[in-house]
């Protein structure tokens, strides 16, 4: 009886397995058609759901504009592009999933996304393994390009700035244009990308001769800051930098004003979300600055020639995830022109050598770690509104 | 004053906890069952609340009697259809129901309107005023004024109200109260809409003080809320407030000690430790258990 089973069982397990196989061979032979064919298979792997949905649909929305716009002109060498869009569900794990799907079965010549730099390093072994570039439009941590070891990911790119930039910029803003000395740190203990920022924050303010006298962490979720805030308020710090998602940072900006503490608190594009606005509130924004890829307000030709076009399609004005999600597709498109094929590999060795190519968010070149070279904007909520102060170049 | 700001902290906070574990505790006390479905009846309150404030522009008090009246109602609903027909079956069986209706409210309220958080409208000009030292906003004071009501209304009723007699005695022993004439199966029905009503309220007044609401918002507070239940005695109604407000002035404190991200640890580390040490609870009294 129990031989029998076991039988049964191996026996199933062997047809599993070859089922398996079959299926994989399948989707190579699927492969050589979609890469060699007349339109160009890009592969979209974004948050559209969950915590910060905000961030992969305003992208999606920025990569469908400069793909209808590329298509209406004759696509990129007279191929035109498809997308393929995968849901990550704001979940490191569902976009590995989704980045497995996207070149074993859809045989996709190069991935777009993920939006957080949590979900883009889920994926970095897969691209890297499959050989299939993955631009992440905004993951801003450095472990996006460079791994653990310190080797470049050889098929992973990216739009944004990095981290250690955006907290440097806080940094200089800090002590420079604001003039203070003494200075909190909150960030997210649960985020690659808050510690980021916390750290190049603090090297670079304390090389300016400014003081940290507090430094405090939260986790990712938590609804109640105001003990720590508390904490952070004893100190008596002139400025605040909060480094954080706007789930969590919304409540903290409210909690903090309501508990009186009225000194500028500055963040960087994590607090890109009108979401951000119904949290906190649009008073308790006041005397608050972010650094960010792009603003609407930016008196740049490129910038207001984007305007107008987001405008006409989606009737608003778009914020900096739509001008990453644009300016994504467009890197893609200018490295497959110079590879004069859609071959994944020779993709890659273009994107590596990018130089001085002007898209909406700044004049992109790209150094030996895959970390682009590019300016940074400044930016201050005013009455519920987000003013362009100033631009910073590396 | 640091300190007494912690307190105020702690506090607030804490009467959040006592709310949600006195639903946990009651159903406790009754059917001894632990309703893990009870942090959903919490943010489904919340929703609701949300809803008459944002959509229909109700003021917060007829928002707050509507939100408990409908947990009452979907409260006795997750009871009659969930946990009566297992009310003879082995109490592992209805704790994984219990956890089976916490995941399909959670993804059905997902399904319904997406996972994005919602924030809560200000229903008052909140004004925060200075006692010594300390910023206290008149939503604090809110949230513990309403509070300190809905826990004497309920003590009123479980001690002098004839349903509370009932739910006294149908917790002491089901089968004498059911040969003294009692309704049993209505008056489970009423302790779940009791409880599920002081969720509600509970989701109503975290969803003002804190702001922003998510259909798994009721995780974390419905496992911390547990955790106070058991910290003052399951089933023990004084006990469940004691433990919320013990636990959120814990929490605070580890957090104004500078180890916030240890805050949730504390938490359950307590529960380890009264599981280990005193299993009844603060206020629970050992019995012994008979051969």
């Amino acid at each position: 009886m129990k031989f029998k089973r076991a039988w049964s069982l191996l026996a199933a397990m062997t047809l599993g397995v070859g089922l398996l196989a079959a299926c994989g061979q399948e989707g190579k032979d699927g492969a050589s058609g979609g890469k060699d064919g007349d339109e160009i298979k890009i592969g979209v792997n974004l948050e559209l759901s969950g915590a910060v949905a905000s961030y992969g649909t305003s992208e999606a929305d920025g990569i469908q504009l400069a793909v209808d716009e590329i298509n209406k002109d004759g696509g990129i060498d007279g191929k035109k592009i498809k997308l393929v869009k995968i849901d990550n569900k704001s979940d490191p794990a569902e976009a590995t999933n989704a980045a497995i799907k996207l070149t074993t079965q859809e045989n996709v010549v190069a991935i777009i996304g993920a939006a957080t730099s949590g979900a883009t390093v889920a994926q970095a072994q897969i691209a890297n393994d499959n050989k299939t570039p993955l631009i992440s439009p905004s993951g801003t941590s450095p472990t996006v390009t460079v791994n653990d070891k310190g080797e470049v990911n050889e098929y992973v790119f990216r739009t944004s700035f990095i981290d250690p930039f955006q907290g440097t910029v806080a940094a200089n803003f800090a002590a420079n244009d604001l003039g203070v000395k003494n200075v909190a740190i909150f960030s997210d203990n649960a985020s690659d990308y808050s510690k980021g920022l916390a750290s190049s924050f603090k090297k670079d303010f304390e090389k300016s001769g400014g003081k940290i006298v507090a430094e405090e962490s939260y986790v990712a979720k938590d609804s109640d800051f105001r003990s720590t805030l508390t904490r952070i308020k004893s100190a008596k710090p002139e400025f605040i930098f909060i480094p954080g998602y706007y789930e969590e940072v919304g409540l903290i900006v409210k909690q903090a004003r309501e508990m009186g503490i009225d000194v500028p608190l500055m963040g960087a594009d994590g607090w890109d979300s009108p979401i951000l606005m119904d949290l906190a509130g649009a008073e308790a924004l006041n005397n608050t600055f972010t650094t960010n890829h792009y603003s609407s307000d930016d008196p740049d030709g490129a910038v207001k020639a984007f305007n107008d076009k987001f405008n006409d399609k989606y009737s608003k004005a778009p914020d900096a995830f739509n001008a990453l999600g644009y300016d994504t597709v467009y890197l893609l498109k200018d490295a497959i022109e110079r590879a004069g094929s859609a071959d994944s590999t020779k993709i890659k060795d273009e994107l590596a050598k990018t130089d001085g190519l002007d898209l909406v968010t700044g004049n992109y070149s790209v150094d030996e770690n895959h970390h682009p070279i590019k300016s940074a904007t400044i930016l201050e909520y005013k009455d519920g509104e987000q003013v362009f102060n100033t631009k910073v170049n590396p | 004053m640091e300190w007494l700001q912690q307190l105020i902290n702690g506090i607030s906070l804490g009467s959040i906890y006592a709310l949600i574990a006195l639903g946990y505790t009651m159903v406790y006390g009754i059917i001894k069952l632990i309703n893990f479905a009870h942090g959903e009846v919490f943010m489904i309150g919340a929703f609701i609340g949300y809803i008459s404030i944002a959509g229909w522009g109700l003021g917060f008090f007829p928002a707050l009697l509507l939100s408990m009246t409908v947990c009452a109602v979907i409260g006795v609903v997750i009871e009659r259809i969930a946990y009566k027909r297992l009310r003879n079956a082995t109490r592992i069986a209805a704790l994984i129901t219990a956890i089976g209706v916490s995941l399909l409210i959670q993804n059905g309220v997902i399904y319904l309107r997406g996972a994005q958080p919602a924030a809560y409208p200000d229903v008052f000009a909140n004004k925060s005023f200075n006692l010594f030292g300390a910023q206290i906003s008149t939503q604090a004071i809110l949230i513990l004024s309403v509070s300190v009501v809905l826990m004497l209304i309920l003590q009123f009723v479980v001690h002098k109200t004839k349903i509370g007699k009932a739910m006294r005695a149908v917790s002491y022993d089901a089968e004498a109260a059911k040969l003294m004439g009692i309704n049993v199966d209505n008056t489970i029905s009423a302790t779940f809409a009791i409880g599920s009503a002081l969720a509600g309220a509970a989701g109503v007044i975290f969803g003002i003080y804190y702001t922003k609401i998510d259909p798994l918002m009721g995780v974390i507070p419905g496992l911390k809320a547990f955790v106070a239940a058991v910290l003052g005695g399951i089933g023990i109604i004084p006990g469940a407030v004691a433990g919320g407000l013990v636990l959120g002035v814990v929490e605070t404190v580890v957090s104004a000690l500078g180890f916030s991200p240890w805050r949730d640890a504390a938490a359950f580390i307590i529960l380890i430790l009264i599981l280990i040490f005193k299993p009844s609870g603060l206020f629970g009294k050992n019995t012994r258990e008979k051969v």
